[in-house]
């Protein structure tokens, strides 16, 4: 099928997008890379009365270091993470390692990270990382401007705490300490399906000594999940000397944070080819192996770092 | 809506209904048939196109959004004289093709990893990523992996090496605001 009919509005400031979608006389779809709007427009499950371009609006565009965050505009693209240089410190390491999971390069060139945000698909790796991070999603409406946070913004599978008429004009997400190692694992049954379950991981260690963990875990819940439970195991808890390889011995706190994380802070619904039983299997497993990951991305930074001071 | 297209280095003024695709316009409008439809999900790649230099799916693009834009399609590779275009010869050369669906769209995404990146020669992971992103049916990908790589190696050799032959080089792509 194709898109059925539209009014096409092309605003060039915040303030004509946000009047645009004020227009609460039709259903408007806000169109940033389109990569999920077109395509449910090409089936007819939306079928928007106006779709607001935003993408010649200059003041949405752009990412940069505000204080300990980085604010990302509602038009970067999720092209602008793959470097891992592109942001500083371990945030950029995280980032970089999660956006080549999402769909391919010339799908990456148009999407943009907030219209993750903006569409809240529970396989959504950004919006995982976001709600693990607690990152701030920044909207505009016509009361003026707002900030929620990523523990309150996703209400289930597309559903947020965004008004209609509001427009997201960036998400920011606080940077990471240089003592902080991080690890992002996805799986999924083929390159052109989404995760059937991915763990986003973050670890600050401390003389060897676990003291801030965030774990989130994508499409392991009708929304993106914080794994409170499987992080308060971890606290206090020694890095020790790794495991080599990505089986962990079943008394390992990693293994152990898996099975809490699967028990207890996922809830996961039933897909073709992955029934709950199985996601549990696979939250638990990739959570190990993600905070694995994480802390020999720690270890890493450590050794580099005294290397340096040499 | 009126619309400027510049498509492979000729612009075209178009009257489009915003709802329709580039795609179709390119198809349809222009009669730029070499851009392929294939699952017009935004999955097959086989629509590949080159928007301001970047590899776009041009079924997941709306016409009206390219106003003032630069699009590049599969037409637009050859030089002026019919010489083909190194990856064409590469394509030929590995028997990179079968029945030849997809190998525009995968022209297209392999056009915009080598302007983009002249590394491409000596990063196997980035070739992988770039095969990856569209479905071919006939070949199994292992030729069209190899094309790439020799078409990545020729740019690669040809700018170490200037007394040799240079390969065309490919038209200058607009900026566009």
């Amino acid at each position: 099928m194709k898109p059925a009919s539209f009014d096409y509005v092309v605003p060039r400031t915040v303030a004509e997008a946000v009047e645009a979608l004020g227009d609460t006389g039709r259903e408007a779809q806000v169109l940033a890379g389109g990569q999920s709007l077109i395509l449910e427009m090409h089936l007819q499950r939306i079928r928007p009365g106006a779709v607001v371009d935003i993408n010649r609006v200059p003041e949405l565009d752009g990412m940069r270091v505000e204080g300990d965050e980085l604010r990302v505009g509602a038009l970067v693209r999720h092209a602008a993470f793959e470097p891992a240089t592109a942001v500083p410190g371990p945030l950029g390491a995280l980032l970089s390692r999660a956006v080549v999971n999402i769909a391919h390069p010339p799908i990456r060139s148009r999407g943009t990270m907030a219209g993750s945000f903006g569409w809240a698909h529970p396989a959504s790796e950004w919006c995982a990382i976001g709600v693990a991070l607690d990152a701030t999603v920044e909207v505009t409406g016509p009361a003026g401007a707002r900030d929620l946070p990523a523990r309150d913004y996703f209400l289930g599978p597309h559903r947020t705490a965004r008004r209609p008429q509001e427009l997201i004009t960036a998400v920011r997400l606080p940077l990471l300490g240089a003592d902080t190692g991080v690890g992002f694992i996805e799986h999924r049954r083929t390159h052109f399906t989404f995760a059937q379950v991915a763990v986003a991981a973050a670890l600050t260690v401390h003389d060897g000594v676990i003291v801030d963990a965030r774990i989130g875990l994508v499409n392991a819940a009708d929304r993106p999940v914080r794994a409170h439970a499987a992080e308060r195991s971890l606290l206090g808890a020694e890095t020790g000397r790794l495991p080599a390889g990505p089986r962990l011995p079943d008394g390992h706190p990693f293994a152990l944070a898996g099975r809490i994380a699967a028990r207890e802070d996922a809830a996961p619904v039933a897909q073709p080819y992955a029934d709950v039983e199985y996601k549990r299997q696979a939250v638990a497993v990739l959570v190990g192996r993600t905070l694995l990951e994480a802390a020999a991305d720690s270890h890493a930074r450590l050794t580099a770092r005294e290397g340096h001071h040499r | 809506m009126k619309i400027t297209l510049d498509v492979n280095g000729t612009r075209h003024a178009l009257d489009v209904e915003p709802r329709r695709l580039l795609a179709d316009v390119l198809r349809d409008d222009l009669r730029l048939t070499g851009t392929h439809l294939g699952c017009e999900h935004g999955i097959c790649g086989a629509c590949t196109v080159l928007m301001d230099g970047a590899a776009v799916r041009s079924c997941l693009v709306l016409a009206v959004q390219c106003d003032g834009s630069s699009v590049r399609t599969v037409e637009g590779l050859a030089g002026p004289d019919g010489e083909p275009h190194p990856l064409q010869r590469a394509f030929s050369a590995e028997r990179a093709l079968q029945c030849g669906f997809c190998t525009p769209g995968f022209l297209m995404v392999a056009a915009g990893a080598l302007e983009a990146d002249p590394g491409l020669a000596d990063d196997p992971d980035a070739v992988a990523s770039v095969v990856g992103s569209n479905i071919c049916r006939c070949t199994g990908y292992e030729p069209i992996r190899r094309a790439l790589t020799r078409a990545a190696r020729e740019q690669r050799d040809a700018t170490a090496c200037p007394a040799r032959v240079q390969p065309r080089s490919p038209e200058p792509i607009e900026e566009n605001s």
